[in-house]
C-alpha cells in the first residue's frame, strides 16, 4: 500500500497546504464593509476544475491498483508475463494521439478552426487503433494460452489494460462531442471559447491517461 | 436599509463568470421526477435513503429478536441471520448515512449555505442520483434471488464472501458488488458536483473562513469520498473476477468442503487492506458531515459564535487528511505483519486529538451562550454525549494492545454503533427537525419532536452502553447464538433480552418521526423564512421554500460570517450573513458608522 | 431543567453501571495481565474525561440556559485555553499510548523457550499439530489436504513424520510454559481467541500467523473462533486444557504421530463379519436396523463416522446420559469390541452390507423442511451425502425416527453435551435452530426425500404422497 500511501500523502498535503493558505491568516468573524467585497472562488471555469477533481479521482483508482498489484507481486507464485511486441506500437500509437491532440489545442489558441478539425480527427483515429492494438495483444495473449487465470500478472495485465481502455473509451464520449460542436460550424465567439475550452480538456485527459498507461506499461515491463 | 444593498449604484456582480443558465422544466415530471433542481435532488436522495434505511431497521430489529430470545423465532435460521447482519451494515453505512449524509443534505445545503443558484452541473447531479436509486433496487432485488443476498458480513472478506458455505455465495454477493460499483459511479457523479461547486461557485464575499462548518463537512467529506471510493471499486471488481473468472486476487490455495479447489496464491490480507482503505475513510465521510451540522445547530440555538471556527476547519482537514493513514486499525488481529500495530496505533490516537478538540469547542459553545433547548438542540447535545462516549470507546480499540481481548466482540459493536450509528443519527435527526421549516415551510410538531427525542436518545444508550460490557465479558459479534460456556455468565442472557426490548422500543418510536414528517406537511404551523433566527444564507432566500435559483432576482452578498450571533451593541442577537456592517440595526443609533461587528478574540 | 437532569443521571448511570457490572472481564489464566492493566489504565484516562467533560456540559446547560434578557457572550476563540486542551489531550493520549505499545512489542516478541504447537481452523471445527520429538514441524501444504491426509502433510518430508496430529477440537497444553501457537487456516479466514488468555489472531488461508501466551491456571478454556466464517461460524468451538508437564506429557504420548496414522492396519471384513453377530441381533443381520428395538441402520454410514461413534460408546462419551435409554443399551454393546482392530474389523464388514434406503415413517411439511434443511446442508451435503473433512456424517437414506430422536437429544443435552464430544456442542446449537417439535418433524420428512445412494422409485413416490 506504500504507492498509494505517498499519493494519498501527497494529494492531502496539496489540499491541506491550499486550505492553510486560504486560511490561516484570516480573522472569519471580522465583518466586511460594502465595496470591499471580493470573489475568492477559484477562477477557473467549472469544466475544467471537474476534470482536475476526476483526474485526482482516477489516479487514486490507478494507484490502488498499483499497489495491489505490487502486494500481490510480492507473494510466492507470481510468474512474469510474455508482453507482446505490440505493446510498444500501442504505446507510440497512444503517444501520437497525445501529440495531436497538443497540437489541436495549439490551434485553438490561435483561433485556427481547419488545423483545429485536422488535428483532433487525427486524434480520434489514433486513439481508436490503441484501443483496436490493445484488444489485439489481448488476443495474442489468449492465443498463446495466457488468460487470466494463467497467472496473476495476467489477470492484472487484462484487468488494468482494460480499465485504461475503459477510461479512454470515456475519453472518446468527450473527444466525439467536442467534435460536433467543432464540425457544426464556428461562428460566435463564445463558441469558439467553447471549443477551446473542450479542446484543451481533451488534450489534459489524453496526456494524463498517457501517464496513466507510461507508468501501467513500465510496471509490468519491468515484473 | 436592507434594500440599499441593491441600489444600482453599489451593485456588485456576485461572481466573476458569467452565471449558470438553469434548465427551468415545464413539466410536473421534469420538476419532480427528472428534476435538475439540488433541492429536489436532495429530497429524492433523503426519501430513498431513509425508506432503504427502514429496511435496514427492521433487519436490525429482526436480529436482536434471535439475539434476546434465541430459541423462540422459528423464521430465523443462521444463513438468514447472517444475510440480515449483512445486509443491515452495508445498507446503514452506505446506502443510507453516506447517501442521506452527501447526496441529501449536501445537495440541498451546498448551493443554499454557499449563495449559488444551483449545483454547477445540474444534469450530472440529476444522473447521479438515478444511479444510486439503480444501486438501491439492485441491492433490494438480491433478497428475491436463488440463494438470497450475501451473508458474508458487511466487510465482504474472502474468501469466505465467495465460497460455499456463506449464504449468497452465488448470486447474492455479485449483485452486492455490482451494486457497489454502481453505488460508486453515481456518488462520484454527485461528489464531483460537491466538489466543483463550493470551489467555484460561492457568492461575492463568502470566502472559504465564511463558509458554515456544515459545508466545511460536508466538502471534506466529498473529498474523503471521492478518494476512498475507489478503493472499493477496485476491491469489488478483483473479487467478483475471482467470483466469475477463477482469477486468484484474494484467493489462496484452500480446501472448501472437503474439495481442492482452483484457486491459488492470492492474499485475503491484500482485500482487507483495499477495504479498510476505503472502508476507514468511510467512518469520517459520515462523521465529518454530522460534525458540521452540528456545529451550526449548536451555534443557532446557543445563540453564539462557534467557539474556535479555525481550529475546527483545520480539524475537520486534519481529521480528513489522516484517515487515510489509520485504516489497519481495523486489522490489528488480521494476521497482517504485526509490526503494522505500532505504527497504526500511533496514527490513530494521534486523530483523537483533533477530534477531541471538536469535541471540546462545541462544548465551549454552549458555555456562556443563550441556549434554547429546541428540538434540533436536544438532538444536537444529545449528539455530543453520545459521540463523546463513542469517541473514548474508540481510544480503546485503537490501541493495538487493548484491541486484543475486545478485537471481534460485542465491544466493537457497541463503540461503532454508538458513535458511526446513533451519533450521526441523532445529528440527521436534528438537522431534518432544523432544516424541515426550510424544505416545507411548516415547523414540525414540537410534543411529537420531543417524545421522538427522548426515546431515541435514552433508549440508544440504554441499547449500546451495556453492550460494552458484553464485550467485555467476551461474547463475539456475528454470532447466532451462544450455547453454553465457562466465561459468559448467564446473565448475560437476560442482558441481551433487556437490550433487545429496548432496541424494539426505539424502532417502533421512529413511527412518530414518519407521521411528524408526513403529518406537518399539512398541519404544521407555517414557519415564515427564519423561525430560528439564523445568519446563514439558506435562511434569507426571498421564498420558502426556496424556488428553483434559490435567490430570486440577485444572488446575496456575503459581509460576514456564518456564526455573528449575540454581536455586541447589535440589536438583534444575530446578523444575517447577507446583512452589511452599514445596514445592522445598532442599539446606540446615534453612531451608525462604528462598525459593531468587529469581535475580538479575548 | 429536565434535559440536564437526564444527561447528568445517565453520567452517573454510566458510571455506577461500570462499577457494579456483574459483566466484565473474565478472569485472567495467562500471563497477559499487562492487558488488563492497560484496560485498567485507559478506563481512567477516559473514565475522567467522560465524566469531567460531560458535567461541564450538563453545568453549561443549567447555567446559560434561554434568557430573552441576556446575551451570549461574543467570543469567536481563545487561543491559550484551546492549546491548554489541546496539550492536555495530547499528554491523555500518549499515556494511554505508549504503555500499549510497550505491551504490543512484548506481544510480537515471542520467548526464545517457547514451544510450539499448530492450530488448524477449518469451516467449522479445530484441529491441532505438536512438531514431535524433533521439535521441527513437518511442511504442509493445501494441495496434499484430502479425507486420507486432512492435514496436508507432505508425505515426502521426513520432519513431519513424528508431527503428532490431534484431530480432535481438544488440545492439551502444560501450565506455565510460554506457548507458541502458529495457526493455520485450510479454507476461509478463523481467529483463535480464548477470552481467559485475552489474545486473540486471525487464522488467514496462505498464510501462517501466530500468538503466544503462558498459561497460568489449570483448567478447562473454551476456543472460539472469532472471524466470521460462513453459517456454522457461531458453533466452531474448541477446547484448551491446561495439565500439568506430567499429565500433559501422557496425553501428547497417547495421540497418534503422522507416521502412526500411515501404519494403521485396514479392517478386515472377514474377521468382522464374525464380531457383527452380536450387532446384527438388534441391527439385523443386514444392518436395516429394527425399529421396534429402536436400533437405526447401520449399512451404508460412512467408516470414520462408526469409528467415532463406537469409541464415544466405549469411553462413555455417548450412552451416559442417564436420559438416553437406547444409547445406554449401545453403550455396553459397544465394549464387548475389545481393541481397535475388532472396531475396524467390524466396520470393514459393515461397508460390505446392502445399504436400501430406510423406510420413510414421518410426515411433515416438506416446504418447510427445504427452507430448514438449507442449515442442515451446509455441513451435511445438499443432498444429505454428508461431509467427512467437515465431519458431517450422512443423513440421506437413514432411519427418519432415529433422525428425529437424534435431534430432538441434541436439543436437550442428552447427547452431546458431554465434555469428550468434540462435536457436540456444534450440532446441539445446530439443533437449536429447529425450534419447535413440528420443525424436527418438517426437517426429517424432507431428508427423506434426499436422493441416498440407492434410492428407488417407490420410495420417492411414497414421500411425494405423505407431502
Amino acid at each position: 500500500m506504500s504507492v498509494t500511501l505517498v499519493f494519498m500523502a501527497v494529494l492531502m498535503g496539496m489540499v491541506a497546504f491550499w486550505l492553510l493558505r486560504h486560511t490561516i491568516n484570516v480573522r472569519p468573524w471580522a465583518a466586511e464593509s460594502r465595496g470591499n467585497l471580493i470573489n475568492s472562488n477559484i477562477q477557473l471555469p467549472a469544466t475544467k476544475i471537474a476534470l482536475g477533481v476526476f483526474m485526482a479521482v482516477v489516479a487514486s483508482l490507478f494507484s490502488l491498483f498499483i499497489s495491489a498489484y505490487s502486494i500481490r507481486m510480492s507473494l510466492a507464485d507470481w510468474r512474469p508475463m510474455p508482453e507482446p511486441d505490440l505493446l510498444w506500437v500501442n504505446t507510440g500509437i497512444l503517444v501520437l494521439a497525445s501529440v495531436a491532440l497538443q497540437w489541436a489545442w495549439n490551434a485553438a489558441n490561435k483561433g485556427r478552426m481547419e488545423i483545429v478539425k485536422r488535428a483532433m480527427s487525427i486524434a480520434g483515429a489514433l486513439t481508436v487503433a490503441f484501443v483496436l492494438g490493445q484488444y489485439l495483444a489481448w488476443e495474442q495473449l489468449i492465443a498463446t494460452g495466457y488468460f487470466m487465470t494463467a497467472n496473476p500478472a495476467n489477470a492484472f495485465f487484462f484487468l488494468l489494460t482494460g480499465l485504461h481502455a475503459l477510461h479512454l473509451f470515456g475519453g472518446l464520449v468527450a473527444w466525439y462531442r467536442t467534435s460536433a460542436r467543432l464540425w457544426r460550424g464556428v461562428g460566435e465567439t463564445a463558441e469558439i471559447a467553447k471549443i477551446r475550452l473542450n479542446v484543451e480538456l481533451c488534450a489534459v485527459y489524453w496526456h494524463f491517461l498517457l501517464v496513466i498507461w507510461l507508468i501501467l506499461f513500465s510496471l509490468m515491463l519491468n515484473t | 436599509m436592507v434594500q440599499a444593498a441593491h441600489d444600482a449604484t453599489s451593485f456588485v456582480a456576485p461572481l466573476e463568470v458569467e452565471e449558470e443558465e438553469l434548465y427551468h422544466a415545464k413539466t410536473f415530471i421534469g420538476k419532480y421526477i427528472w428534476s435538475q433542481d439540488a433541492k429536489v435532488i436532495a429530497i429524492q436522495y433523503a426519501v430513498t435513503a431513509i425508506a432503504i434505511g427502514l429496511v435496514a431497521l427492521v433487519l436490525s430489529v429482526i436480529m436482536r429478536l434471535q439475539l434476546g430470545f434465541p430459541d423462540t423465532f422459528d423464521f430465523i435460521t443462521p444463513s438468514n441471520y447472517l444475510q440480515f447482519v449483512t445486509m443491515h451494515g452495508m445498507i446503514m453505512v452506505i446506502y443510507l448515512l453516506t447517501a442521506l449524509f452527501l447526496g441529501g443534505f449536501g445537495n440541498y445545503l451546498i448551493p443554499l449555505m454557499c449563495g449559488a443558484r444551483d449545483m454547477v452541473f445540474p444534469y450530472v447531479n440529476m444522473v447521479s442520483y438515478w444511479v444510486y436509486l439503480a444501486a438501491v433496487l439492485l441491492l433490494v432485488a438480491s433478497f428475491f434471488v436463488p440463494g438470497g443476498p450475501t451473508g458474508a458480513g458487511w466487510t465482504l472478506y474472502p474468501p469466505q464472501a465467495i465460497s460455499p458455505g456463506t449464504p449468497g455465495a452465488d448470486a447474492g454477493i455479485i449483485m452486492m458488488l455490482v451494486s457497489l460499483a454502481l453505488f460508486i459511479v453515481g456518488f462520484t457523479m454527485g461528489g464531483l458536483n460537491y466538489v466543483v461547486t463550493v470551489l467555484q461557485a460561492r457568492t461575492r464575499g463568502m470566502t472559504l473562513m465564511r463558509l458554515p462548518l456544515t459545508i466545511w463537512g460536508i466538502f471534506m467529506a466529498t473529498v474523503l469520498a471521492l478518494l476512498a471510493f475507489p478503493a472499493l471499486f477496485v476491491s469489488a471488481i478483483m473479487m467478483t473476477l475471482d467470483r466469475l473468472l477463477g482469477t486468484s486476487f484474494f484467493m489462496p490455495a484452500m480446501v472448501s468442503m472437503g474439495e481442492q479447489t482452483a484457486y491459488d496464491g492470492g492474499s485475503p490480507i491484500l482485500f482487507q487492506h483495499l477495504f479498510w482503505f476505503f472502508g476507514h475513510p468511510e467512518v469520517y465521510i459520515v462523521a465529518l458531515p454530522a460534525f458540521g451540522i452540528v456545529s451550526d445547530l449548536l451555534a443557532t440555538h446557543a445563540r453564539k459564535c462557534i467557539f474556535g471556527y479555525r481550529m475546527m476547519v483545520w480539524a475537520i482537514v486534519a481529521i480528513g487528511a489522516l484517515s487515510f493513514v489509520v485504516w489497519a486499525h481495523h486489522m490489528y488481529v488480521s494476521g497482517m505483519n504485526p509490526y503494522f500495530g505500532f505504527f497504526f496505533a500511533t496514527t490513530t490516537l494521534i486523530i483523537a486529538v483533533p477530534t477531541a478538540i471538536k469535541v471540546y469547542n462545541w462544548v465551549l459553545t454552549l458555555w456562556r451562550g443563550n441556549i434554547r433547548l429546541t428540538v434540533p438542540m436536544l438532538f444536537a447535545i444529545g449528539f455530543i454525549f453520545t459521540f463523546i462516549n463513542g469517541g473514548l470507546t474508540g481510544l480503546f480499540l485503537g490501541n493495538v494492545t487493548v484491541d486484543l481481548p475486545l478485537s471481534d466482540t460485542y465491544f466493537v459493536v457497541a463503540h461503532f454503533h454508538m458513535v458511526m450509528a446513533v451519533s450521526p443519527i441523532l445529528v440527521v435527526f436534528g438537522a431534518i427537525y432544523h432544516w424541515y421549516p426550510k424544505i416545507t415551510g411548516r415547523m414540525l410538531n414540537d410534543t411529537l419532536g420531543k417524545a421522538h427525542f427522548w426515546i431515541t436518545f435514552i433508549g440508544t444508550y440504554t441499547i449500546y452502553y451495556p453492550m460494552h460490557y458484553l464485550g467485555f465479558e467476551g461474547l463475539p459479534r456475528r454470532y447466532y447464538a451462544y450455547g453454553d460456556t465457562a466465561f459468559m455468565s448467564d446473565s448475560a442472557q437476560a442482558l441481551n433480552s433487556f437490550i433487545t426490548v429496548a432496541a424494539c422500543i426505539v424502532a417502533v418510536a421512529q413511527i412518530l418521526f414518519i407521521w411528524n414528517l408526513i403529518s406537518s406537511l399539512r398541519n404544521g404551523k407555517p414557519s415564515g423564512p427564519n423561525p430560528w433566527e439564523a445568519t446563514t444564507l439558506e435562511w434569507q432566500t426571498p421564498d420558502t421554500p426556496p424556488k428553483h435559483g434559490n435567490f430570486g432576482e440577485n444572488l446575496p452578498l456575503v459581509y460576514r460570517w456564518a456564526y455573528d450571533y449575540s454581536v455586541p451593541g447589535a440589536v438583534e442577537d444575530f446578523i444575517p450573513q447577507n446583512v452589511p456592517p452599514e445596514d445592522v440595526p445598532t442599539a446606540r443609533t446615534d453612531d451608525p458608522t462604528a462598525a459593531p461587528a468587529e469581535g475580538q478574540p479575548a | 431543567m429536565a434535559f440536564a437532569l437526564a444527561l447528568l443521571l445517565l453520567v452517573i448511570g454510566s458510571v455506577a453501571f461500570h462499577l457494579w457490572s456483574p459483566w466484565y472481564l473474565t478472569p485472567l489464566a495467562s500471563n497477559w495481565g499487562l492487558i488488563d492493566a492497560t484496560i485498567d489504565l485507559t478506563f481512567w484516562v477516559t473514565g475522567f474525561v467522560f465524566v469531567a467533560v460531560n458535567l461541564f456540559m450538563v453545568w453549561c446547560v443549567i447555567r446559560y440556559r434561554y434568557d430573552k434578557n441576556r446575551r451570549a457572550e461574543y467570543q469567536p476563540e481563545n487561543k491559550k485555553l484551546e492549546w491548554w486542551l489541546t496539550g492536555l489531550t495530547s499528554l491523555g493520549v500518549a499515556a494511554m499510548l505508549a504503555p500499549g505499545l510497550f505491551v504490543w512489542g512484548a506481544f510480537v516478541t515471542v520467548p526464545d523457550d517457547a514451544h510450539e504447537f499448530e492450530a488448524i481452523g477449518q469451516q467449522w471445527h479445530w484441529s491441532y499439530r505438536f512438531p514431535g520429538e524433533d521439535g521441527t514441524f513437518g511442511t504442509v501444504a493445501s494441495r496434499f489436504i484430502s479425507d486420507a491426509n486432512p492435514f496436508g502433510m507432505n508425505p515426502e518430508d521426513p520432519n513431519g513424520q513424528d508431527d503428532v496430529l490431534v484431530a480432535n477440537s481438544e488440545v492439551h497444553l502444560p501450565i506455565d510454559q510460554p506457548v507458541k501457537a502458529n495457526l493455520r487456516a485450510k479454507d476461509v479466514l478463523h481467529n483463535f481467541a480464548v477470552a481467559q488468555f485475552r489474545v486473540k489472531m486471525d487464522l488467514v488461508p496462505g498464510h501462517v500467523t501466530y500468538l503466544w501466551f503462558t498459561p497460568t491456571k489449570l483448567g478447562e478454556y473454551e476456543v472460539l473462533c472469532e472471524e466470521l466464517c460462513g453459517i456454522g461460524h457461531h458453533t466452531m468451538r474448541g477446547m484448551v486444557v491446561i495439565d500439568t508437564q506430567e499429565d500433559f506429557d501422557t496425553w501428547l504420548a497417547q495421540q497418534p504421530t503422522y507416521a502412526d496414522i500411515l501404519a494403521r492396519i485396514p479392517g478386515d471384513a472377514v474377521a468382522g463379519q464374525a464380531v457383527y453377530a452380536v450387532c446384527s441381533a438388534c441391527h439385523g443381520a443386514q444392518g436395516e436396523g429394527n425399529p421396534i428395538l429402536n436400533s437405526p441402520k447401520t449399512a451404508g454410514q460412512e467408516p470414520w463416522y462408526l469409528r467415532r461413534q463406537l469409541a464415544y460408546f466405549k469411553n462413555g462419551t455417548r450412552g451416559a446420559h442417564p436420559e438416553d435409554i437406547y444409547g445406554r443399551q449401545m453403550a455396553p454393546m459397544a465394549a464387548t469390541l475389545v481393541d481397535d482392530a475388532a472396531v475396524e474389523n467390524v466396520i470393514a464388514y459393515i461397508q460390505t452390507l446392502p445399504d436400501t434406503p430406510a423406510q420413510a415413517t414421518i410426515v411433515g411439511d416438506l416446504d418447510n423442511g427445504e427452507r430448514l434443511w438449507r442449515t442442515c446442508g451446509a455441513c451435511h451435503g445438499v443432498n444429505g451425502q454428508g461431509i467427512q473433512a467437515l465431519n458431517a456424517p450422512r443423513l440421506a437414506g437413514v432411519n427418519d425416527w432415529y433422525l428425529a430422536t437424534q435431534l430432538r437429544n441434541f436439543k436437550t443435552g442428552v447427547r452431546g453435551a458431554h465434555s469428550g464430544d468434540a462435536y457436540g456442542i456444534q450440532m446441539r446449537l445446530m439443533a437449536n435452530v429447529l425450534k419447535t417439535d413440528q420443525a424436527v418433524d418438517d426437517v426429517v420428512a424432507y431428508i427423506n426425500t434426499l436422493p441416498g445412494p440407492a434410492v428407488t422409485e417407490q420410495q420417492l413416490s411414497l414421500n411425494t404422497r405423505i407431502d
